[in-house]
């Protein structure tokens, strides 16, 4: 649905981005993650289109919107909704008056208009806010309806630039309630720029990372944990806090990351149970990727078929990370 | 020693000079805010940062502007008098100094619109920009409407700044409150009449100026909005 190829774009001789190549499936959620002064925002503006890239294309449809001037970019803008960073609403218009800045561009009719402001603000739970002032309304509402409004004109594809940066975690739950309704009900494809892992915990498919104007990783967040050396799995999944006391009494330590409801509820005993060997929890934790349960723990096992146990459960699905105690560990 | 102007008289020459004084300033504000708004609007849309920037455009807008913002009043009431005859017909009297006025107050409110046009927030402007909104609509819809209020107050301070203009308007024979305290109070030493007029100059200008906060404030959603 979005694709970027090859994007670079310097200001003043300094470049924010260095051959961006990335692309968005259809009805999915990307998450763009890096530390600050990435390139994020760039990005985020190059395919808002509020700025024009150096170089390299920017595909939504099929279609190259990098070039485009006039009414032609004009219509591109109505198909990319965008929830900018910061404060964005205009204070002097109602919440539905907000919404209904892109149907007046588009030409939409007022009695047309009316009725599409009324479903956005049922999509963003804030019906009874319709009427409400932005300074009337609390920072998560804000954003809600700045959410709503990036949707008003039916665009295809969603943009936000850290839409949660300056809530609180309760508030920015709503938040992401509403942009994973987007893609859920309207099919809408979301580009999301963040720099919260919890983002891309709750509603990411899929993650970019960005550092220094590259994408120095790409790819499905559920793929991506399962590699231990990929920054999204240290980033995403629970620390395995070192404690040699503990492991010392093992055989064997390792790592293992193991994604979904069959494998975090039954691996672990079932390996156990076939092995005969005794296998404990020493570290790690449990957290929830969108709907899928994924756990990184820290094994401690003792018997003498602790090894092919570890390979059992490579075998059935669990990305055993690293043996931390291999045979010439074990104490005679 | 004369005996003081009776305060009948005294009224009657007040209530003839108000009708002179918010005739110039009243004509002359409404031109100067048609006038002065576009003004305001194009230097703002080629400023840097604006909406369609062109630096050549801004800067010869720019020069135009402060050259007659710079300009003393006075000098601009007897310049423009041969345009004054050519519009108005004649070169004296009230009518005669709207247009000196008109012309000192367009380039006063164009800066004053492109200073409160620049306080529209650009993340505000860009959201609008990104739902594919013309430079008309912008102009229309975000960058005048949130800054209503500002504007409304400029344009009262633009009445005031021109009430203390058309005191000059004497010297064309424009007569208003100025002329009165001048020619009626100061130059024949009568103190009634002057302290009289600088009283009901101060009673004037402060109602104006609350009328004109009362009515921004009546356009501002932000705060304390009432729903
Ligand atoms: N309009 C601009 N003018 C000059 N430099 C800019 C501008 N926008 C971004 N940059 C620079 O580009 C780099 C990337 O910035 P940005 O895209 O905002 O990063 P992020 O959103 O990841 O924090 C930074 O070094 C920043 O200073
Ligand atoms: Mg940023």
């Amino acid at each position: 649905m979005i694709t970027v190829e090859n994007l670079t774009k310097s200001f003043q001789g300094v470049s924010a981005l260095n051959g961006v190549t990335l692309d968005v499936e259809a009805g999915t959620v990307l998450g763009v993650v890096g530390p600050s002064g990435a390139g994020k925002s760039t990005l985020a503006r190059c395919v808002a289109l509020l700025e024009r890239p150096d170089s390299g294309a920017i595909r939504v449809d099929g279609t190259d919107i990098t070039s485009l001037d006039g009414s032609a970019l004009r219509a591109a803008r109505r198909q990319i909704g965008v929830v900018p960073q910061g404060d964005s609403l205009l204070r002097q218009r109602t919440a539905a008056g907000n919404i209904a800045l892109p149907l007046e561009s588009a030409g939409v009719p007022g009695p047309q208009r009316r009725t599409r402001v009324g479903e956005l603000l049922d999509l963003v739970g804030l019906t009874d806010k319709a009427a409400a002032y932005p300074d009337q309304l609390s920072g998560g509402q804000r954003q809600r309806i700045a959410v709503a409004r990036a949707l008003a004109a039916n665009p295809s594809v969603l943009l936000a630039d850290e839409p949660t940066s300056a809530l609180d975690p309760e508030t920015t739950g709503s938040v992401l309630t509403v942009l994973d309704r987007a893609r859920a009900e309207l099919g809408v494809t979301v580009l999301v720029v963040t720099h919260d892992m919890n983002v891309v915990r709750k509603i990411c498919d899929d993650v970019a990372v960005l550092e220094q104007g590259r994408v120095v990783e790409h790819g499905k967040v559920l793929d991506l944990v399962g590699n231990p050396v990929s920054r999204t799995s240290s980033a995403l999944l629970p620390a395995v806090d070192l404690n040699p006391i503990n492991e010392s009494s093992y055989d064997r330590v390792a790592d293992v990351v193991l994604v979904g409801f069959a494998a975090v509820g039954a691996l672990l005993p079932e390996a156990a149970h076939r092995f005969g060997v005794e296998l404990n929890i020493v570290g790690g934790g449990l957290t929830r990727l969108g709907e899928t349960p994924v756990a990184r723990f820290r094994l401690g096992l003792n018997g003498e078929r602790s090894d092919s146990a570890l390979e059992w459960i490579g075998e059935a699905g669990g990305a055993v990370q690293r043996s931390l105690k291999g045979p010439q560990g074990v104490a005679a | 020693m004369r005996s003081a102007t009776p305060w009948s008289d005294v009224i009657t020459y007040l209530v003839e000079a108000t009708g002179e004084t918010l005739y110039m300033v009243g004509v002359s504000t409404v031109i100067a805010t048609v006038l002065g708004v576009p003004v305001g609007v194009w230097l703002q849309l080629t400023a840097k940062g604006g909406l369609r920037p062109n630096t050549a455009v801004h800067r010869v807008l720019s020069f135009v502007t402060d050259l007659g913002r710079s300009m003393p009043f006075i000098v601009l009431l007897v310049a423009l008098t041969s345009v004054t005859r050519l519009i108005v017909g004649g070169s004296i009297g009230s009518t005669a100094v709207i247009v000196p006025l008109a012309v000192g107050a367009i380039p006063f409110v164009g800066r004053l619109v492109q200073n409160i046009l620049s306080e529209v927030h650009v993340t505000v402007v860009e959201a609008a920009i990104t739902t594919g909104a013309s430079t008309l609509k912008i102009v229309r819809s975000v960058l005048i409407r949130e800054s209503l209020p500002a504007l409304i107050n400029a344009i009262g301070v633009t009445v005031i700044a021109l009430i203390g203009y058309s005191a000059m308007a004497g010297v064309i024979g424009g007569g208003g409150l100025g002329d009165l305290a001048i020619r009626e109070g100061y130059q024949r030493f009568n103190d009634r009449i002057l302290w009289s007029t600088v009283a009901w100059l101060a009673v004037l200008t402060t109602v104006i100026q609350l009328g004109f906060t009362r009515a921004a404030r009546a356009f501002d959603r932000r705060r304390h909005a009432s729903v």
